[in-house]
């Protein structure tokens, strides 16, 4: 995008491309938050109306009432906004704004599609999820500044139920870091291009299982029923945001739906392809030319104008749009399922939901891990090579690249945090080398701006 | 490691200990049923103690029947419980009936069991419902709420009210059940046996519900007769006693000739008596008791209620047909101002929430001297304070929720 900037303008490495270029992210990536909000919250009302035998919103918007967030939305703009007397002023004004940040501040790191992303980062998935462990502070601060018990015991179980699941839910995402040897959410999702067989879900039995069980973390670490014990209405009134009102109390809601949408769409590039569908309908149409693609990678336009625009050319424009299409699909059937869960089950109690962190998911997480590395180490089939089906994509190409490392793997089977160290510095170089050897491929460009 | 001991009674600052809250749960609470006000005295998730507070809801009920001719008071009893207002009606009607001698048709009589029954399904769904919420469920609550619904549309077919019907009154009831009545009823209860399994699969054998709710506010026999508990929280701890077969002559007359089970484990085996509930031909098994669950705790009171309902169901089926095979007089309301004789009557029905008792002192007058009503949810809201002792937060709700209180009834 600055390179973008710097051609349009002229001129060269400015800071103003890079403002621009960021002021021109956060306004798109705000949309994302704030319409996706808006989506869900008429989806969840749409589908629990359905689960539950009834219709939900029908009238505001004309048809299906799709407006009615919106409604909402500004009835919330226009309540008071009260402070209770005993609330700690600063801390519960600024509370629900820690929330919404955080959760934004994640889909700067996330990859729509190859190339549509706020900021390349080679630690995208290391990022998006501390950002988004900083929600717990919203809710922390939001329960402690209320001055009210209920608000102070919701925020007690979210400090406690959240701080033990990043536990889990890291080691899951340890899994896809590892067998992919990067940390860089593009290069990630574009190894799993091709047929759906090269999803690393499908990759070998424990991913399948570390899917599963990342995806039961991530519902516990975003507050989702059964496992929202931080706002159980049954128990402790409305829990933290017990006292929030009007527009304070709906950030809080947009910040809830855009991490259920944050950790649904990077379950989606972690272990379902992410922005590949299942079928890959760009590479059958030859959307994507095998050869003669920049992605519009710094070098192409810098060097001259026309491989910007060979790079920009609209075949791949309509290979990008389907690939976000294939990504925000993906995160919507993850809320989806989210909300289904939510609408079918009671809620856990506190100690149950420890027990099902500290007794299951935490040793299941760790058979996931250790289970996907012998598979690694061992170079077992994976769920591609058992398929016959044509290929696209050089999807073994990682496995050669780690059976070449060996002393490596044996560092990875070690212990979670040497993975990290280990593989993240080899890992660029070797997917600065998949660029450049597999032809068929799309080339991921790591480079800083390397964006579009 | 509690009472450590310092020497200087002023030095507190090594004295590092937690302080117990206090919190007042209600009467605002959104799963206090109604305006109960729980004062629970709590450390950090573990609460130590539960005071129950009442009264909010005392509306004089009593002492403006003693200013009411028995007719004119059925609307108050309506307010009681009023999840269950026919039954309540019903209660009342026959203590009356009771103090004047009167003998109730045999129409008359059916009727009451088809209207009754269909308070006591309609009340189980609410129960059933939102202990469904109170443990963070809503969908099962809506359900219940959609056939609640079907039942209300036939009671105000019956009587043109959904909630305070007033339609059993001494003597009988206002009017007869309307002609195509029963067969809207049969309709009814044919869609509703395919709901039953529905709900059952939403709560009953719900891993997580069963997580919730089994083992949990465990109350003896000994302990729920002590307290003078009834109805199912009392049979829900294994004790056989309904009053449909146990209770006065009067009331259980009312089912002569009625074929159907008092659902109450078998303390010696915890077996619930054999499913009769059959649908298009088959036979459903009730579902399995869960391993956990303990006679006598919240899963056990709520699956007596889920049991209930289906021997109302089979209730409701005799109660038409030998509606429909008798003819003549329903049994007319009594007289506005009939007068009372001057005696004592006191009686007890099975109400959907226990043993709902009326007592009644007439003066040959046609206002009362005396009305006292005997409420159940008191009694069975009694065993809270000792249920809820050492338990996590979370399970409040569950054992107040099992226990089904209607507050209007408590405070009347």
């Amino acid at each position: 995008m600055a390179d973008f900037i710097d051609y349009l303008f002229g001129i060269d490495d400015s800071w103003f491309s890079y403002l621009v270029a960021a002021l021109v992210a956060a306004v798109l990536i705000l949309h994302v938050v704030a319409v996706g909000a808006l989506l869900f919250i008429w989806m969840e009302r749409k589908i629990s109306g359905r689960i539950q035998d009834r219709l939900g919103p029908t009238r505001v918007g004309g048809k299906f009432g799709w407006l009615q967030t919106l409604a909402d939305g500004i009835k919330l703009i226009a309540k008071e906004d009260i402070t209770p007397d005993l609330a700690d002023r600063f801390l519960f004004k600024i509370a629900p704004y820690i929330g919404l940040a955080a959760s934004y501040a994640a889909f700067i790191a996330l990859p729509f599609a190859d190339g549509v992303v706020g900021q390349h980062l080679n630690t995208a998935v290391f990022f998006v999820l501390a950002v988004l462990g900083l929600e717990v502070f919203s809710v922390i601060l939001a329960g402690y500044a209320s001055g009210s018990k209920w608000s102070l015991f919701g925020a007690m179980r979210e400090a406690a139920q959240v701080v033990s699941y990043e536990v889990p839910l890291g080691m899951c995402v340890v899994v896809p870091v590892m067998i992919c040897g990067t940390m860089n959410l593009t290069t990630i999702a574009n190894m799993q291009s091709g047929f759906f067989t090269n999803w690393l879900v499908f990759n070998d039995p424990f991913t399948f299982l570390t899917a599963i069980i990342y995806f039961t973390c991530a519902t516990a670490g975003v507050n989702r029923a059964p496992f929202d014990l931080a706002e159980a209405e049954s128990e402790l009134v409305a829990g933290f945001h017990t006292e929030y009102s009007g527009l304070r109390w709906s950030l809080f809601f947009m910040a809830e739906y855009s991490s259920m949408f944050i950790v649904s769409a990077l379950a989606s590039i972690l272990f379902f392809g992410g922005p590949h569908g299942p079928i890959p309908i760009a590479d059958i149409l030859g959307l994507l030319p095998t050869e003669n693609l920049g992605s519009g990678s710094a070098q192409a336009f810098n060097e001259n104008a026309d491989g910007f625009f060979a790079a920009m050319n609209v075949q791949v424009m309509i290979a990008r749009v389907l690939g976000v299409g294939n990504l925000i699909l993906k995160g919507v059937i993850g809320v989806t399922l989210m909300m289904w869960i939510r609408w079918s089950f009671p809620r856990l109690r506190i100690d149950q939901v420890m027990t099902m962190c500290l007794k299951y998911c935490v040793p299941l997480a760790a058979i996931g891990f250790i289970g996907a590395t012998a598979w690694q180490y061992l170079d077992l089939p994976t769920g591609n090579a058992l398929v016959d089906a044509p290929r696209y994509e050089h999807h073994e190409m990682w496995t050669d690249g780690l059976s070449k490392n060996e002393s490596d793997v044996e560092a990875e089977a070690e212990a979670v945090e040497s993975v990290e160290e280990v593989q993240t510095p080899h890992a660029n170089d070797k997917v600065t080398d998949a660029s450049s050897v597999t032809v068929k491929t799309v080339p991921v460009s790591v480079e800083k701006g390397g964006d579009q | 490691m509690a009472t450590s001991k310092i020497d200087d009674p002023r030095v507190i600052e090594f004295d590092v200990r937690t302080d117990e809250m206090l919190i007042n749960m209600g009467p605002q609470h959104p799963s206090t049923h109604g305006v109960l006000r729980l004062v629970l005295r709590s450390d950090g998730e573990v609460v130590s103690d539960v005071e129950p507070h009442l009264g909010y809801l005392h509306r004089c009920a009593e002492k403006i029947g003693e200013n009411l001719t028995a007719r004119q008071w059925i609307p108050y009893t309506d307010r009681m419980d009023y999840l269950a207002a026919m039954n309540m009606n019903l209660g009342w009607s026959l203590v009356i009936e009771k103090l004047i001698e009167y003998d109730l048709p045999e129409r008359g009589r059916h009727l009451r069991v088809i209207i009754s029954e269909m308070g006591r399904i309609a009340s189980h769904l609410v129960a059933m419902g939102t202990y469904g919420l109170d443990l963070g469920s809503f969908t099962p609550f809506l359900y219940g709420f959609r056939e609640r619904e079907r039942i209300l549309n036939l009671f105000e077919e019956v009587c043109g009210a959904r909630l305070t019907y007033s339609y059993l009154t001494p003597g009988g009831a206002t009017a007869d059940l309307p002609s195509g009545w029963t067969d809207k009823c049969r309709e009814f209860l044919t869609q509703f046996k395919e709901v039953i399994p529905e709900l059952h699969t939403l709560l009953t054998t719900n891993s997580i519900f069963v997580s919730r709710t089994a083992g949990i506010g465990v109350m003896s026999a000994r302990m729920a007769i002590d307290y003078g508990c009834t109805g199912p929280v009392l049979r829900g701890s294994g004790v056989y006693h309904d009053l449909r077969f146990h209770g006065e002559e009067r009331y259980t007359e009312m089912y002569d000739g009625y074929v159907f089970d008092v659902i109450c484990a078998d303390p010696e085996t915890g077996k619930y008596p054999e499913s009769n509930y059959e649908f298009h031909g088959d036979k459903l098994d009730y579902p399995e008791i869960p391993r956990q669950a303990i006679l006598g705790d919240c899963w056990h009171r709520f699956y007596v209620r889920m049991l209930e309902v289906v021997q109302s169901v089979r209730l409701i089926e005799q109660a038409i047909e030998k509606y429909e095979a008798t003819s003549g007089d329903w049994g007319k309301p009594i007289k506005l101002i009939q007068k009372l004789p001057a005696k004592e009557a006191y009686m007890e029905t099975e109400a959907p929430r226990g043993q709902m008792g009326f007592y009644v002192v007439g003066n040959g007058d046609s206002i009362p001297w005396r009305v006292r009503a005997r409420s159940s949810s008191f009694c069975n809201l009694s065993v809270t304070a000792p249920l809820c002792q050492g338990i996590l937060l979370a399970d409040i709700p569950a054992i107040v929720g099992s226990l089904d209180v209607v507050m209007g009834e408590i405070d009347r």
